[in-house]
């Protein structure tokens, strides 16, 4: 079943073309894979990508640095907080901003809670094309309790705009409060469930353990990070590597998996879960007090009292949503640890209303580039769960 | 390594190719030679000190003020042993958009300069398969450059403006570049 097992080359017998899918819940005619086949060992295979290419880079353009935001949510649209976040600390490193420590606590909550949320759906997806529906649809209902979090913190789901620039629109309401105590004592014990119905299953590891390995030096080398990367044994973890929002401050550990198979990509993210739960309960038991917003005039929106009753805010309520407000010239490149791997913002002001250029590096459009070289080779149904191990989001391979 | 040492040790064996260097925010940020890219990213890759052997990110620019050097070329490398990060640029003419691909070194760089190609024109020599990669194939034009509007950028019966794509500058700005 390995890769180097086979010499492709001497394979004989008559080729068939297949369109792979829908295999996964992302690609009902999102992204297209035909496979050249020698009855169920693949031979070669071709990617086309692009059918919901919506040219964030350019709009982003021609808009100001808030009304940013919702394009990012449509990136990674299964942890959108993590993107709408890491585009705030991007603009703040740019403004010289710095946020009180209330700010970056309750962002690592949120983040967490995110990256919870999009491993779970990787992960009960991979459960699922091996037959086992049962976890996905339990585990759905502890997502759907990360979603009611989010409603109480900005009043949507799914892309979510949470967060401002510098800081949060309100604090945690009492009902997020309530919840989130809720999910902290429930969740772990829901989790586990999944985790004995998988982890050891012997049919479950039989249709993943050595399925499409991919070592450390390939992945580098194609560019994978996050969870990916790390299965092939690479301890890359931008929140270790280069903290931001205050990340220093926890304890927890990066799992590590070692042949980059999609057992380990499926066991590093399973460990993720868990060690964001551990950051979550750090961070909710050690909240610190303060304000929940950083004095930014020029970028955070003034209370709505203040802008019917005072002048100055009146004026910095129409230069914020007018687009307004004085930007530094300068590039600034910023990083965060997004579901799938480094999620990058790279930020280039000349001093206008619009970003000059704003590129995103998004980590699936990367990664899924080595798909072909991990499947060549390989039985139909590893192909299968080697997709849904990538967790490729299609919003963000095509931007 | 501080970025002064980095980029002094670079400079030992570059030191024509360099033509500017700065350090926005923190980032080494240099600006090379085109012709020298090729070199230049194969020594930081390969080098004992350095050891950037993962490429971040890669992307195209149009500068349409910045007269023979419009479009540029910005790469960012990770040495992540000793988390060093170095920003490299390069600029070309817009009539002559030609650069060495980098894919013989970082496979990553395949679909990012695909990529790049689609957004700018920017064309990658060496590359095993320079198509366009998010656009449709028989787009006609390379939508990021500065001169096509946000909406349908070769139309000329439609204007942002109908849309309320654009504020009051954008008219004005898109005008600027429109050839």
């Amino acid at each position: 079943m390995s890769i180097d097992s086979i010499d492709i080359d001497t394979l004989e017998g008559e080729f068939s073309t297949l369109n792979l899918g829908p295999t996964h819940p992302a690609t009902h005619g999102i992204f297209q894979n035909i496979l050249t086949m020698n009855g169920e060992r693949i031979y070669n295979s071709e990617q086309t990508v692009g059918y919901i290419h919506r040219a964030f880079e350019k709009i982003a353009e021609h808009r100001p640095f808030n009304q940013i935001t919702p394009l990012t949510d449509r990136l990674n649209y299964c942890s959108s907080p993590i993107n709408n976040l890491g585009w705030h600390m991007t603009v703040e490193k740019l403004i010289g901003c710095t946020v009180p420590k209330r700010v970056d606590y309750m962002r690592v909550i949120i983040m967490e809670l995110a990256r919870i949320a999009d491993h779970l759906v990787c992960n009960t997806v991979i459960a699922v094309d091996t037959g086992a529906l049962t976890g996905f649809t339990y585990m759905f209902q502890e997502r759907e309790k990360i979603y009611e979090l989010y409603e109480e913190v900005c009043g949507a789901r799914l892309t979510t705009n949470i967060g401002r620039i510098g800081g949060f629109e309100r604090d945690f309401s009492l009902a997020f409060h309530q919840k989130l105590k809720k999910f902290l004592a429930e969740f772990p014990k829901k989790f586990q469930e999944f985790c004995d119905l998988t982890e050891r299953n012997r049919v479950f590891m039989d249709r993943v353990i050595n399925a499409c390995p991919f070592d450390a030096e390939r992945s580098l080398n194609y560019g994978f990070t996050g969870p990916n990367l790390r299965a092939a044994g690479v301890d890359y973890d931008v929140r270790v590597m280069n903290p931001y929002s205050s990340y220093q401050d926890f304890d927890f550990i990066i799992p590590v998996g070692i042949s980059g198979d999609t057992y380990d990509r499926y066991m590093v993210r399973q460990q993720e879960i868990w060690e964001s739960v551990k950051i979550i309960n750090q961070a909710y038991n050690n909240l610190p007090e303060g304000n929940y917003h950083a004095d930014v005039p020029d970028f955070y929106l003034p209370p709505k009292d203040d802008v019917y009753n005072n002048m100055e805010a009146l004026i910095y309520h129409f230069k914020i949503v007018m687009g307004e407000m004085d930007v530094p010239v300068g590039e600034v490149y910023h990083s965060v640890e997004g579901g799938n791997g480094e999620l990058g913002y790279y930020l280039v002001s000349d001093g206008g209303r619009k970003p000059f250029r704003l590129h995103f590096r998004r980590p699936c459009f990367i990664y899924y580039q080595a798909y072909p070289e991990m499947i060549k080779g390989c039985l139909l149904s590893d192909a299968v769960v080697t997709l849904s191990s990538l967790n490729v989001i299609a919003g963000e391979l095509d931007a | 390594m501080t970025n002064q040492e980095i980029l002094d040790h670079i400079r030992t064996k570059f030191a024509d190719q360099i033509l500017e260097f700065d350090e926005p925010y923190g980032m080494l940020t240099i600006i090379i030679n085109s012709d020298a890219l090729l070199p230049v990213v194969e020594f930081i890759k390969t080098d004992e000190l350095l050891q950037c052997n993962f490429m971040t990110d890669l992307c195209g620019m149009h500068h349409p003020d910045q007269q023979g050097r419009e479009l540029g070329m910005v790469y960012m490398f990770h040495g992540m042993r000793k988390n060093i990060r170095i920003r490299i640029k390069c600029f070309m003419p817009i009539g002559d958009p030609h650069i060495d691909s980098i894919t013989s070194l970082f496979k990553a760089a395949n679909w990012m300069e695909r990529e790049t190609f689609d957004f700018y024109g920017i064309k990658f020599k060496g590359h095993p398969d320079l198509r366009r990669i998010l656009n449709m194939d028989d787009m006609d034009y390379h939508p990021m450059l500065k001169q096509y509007k946000l909406e349908d950028g070769t139309r000329t019966d439609k204007d942002d403006r109908f849309f309320g794509r654009d504020g009051h500058d954008g008219v004005e700005f898109d005008q600027r570049y429109i050839k």
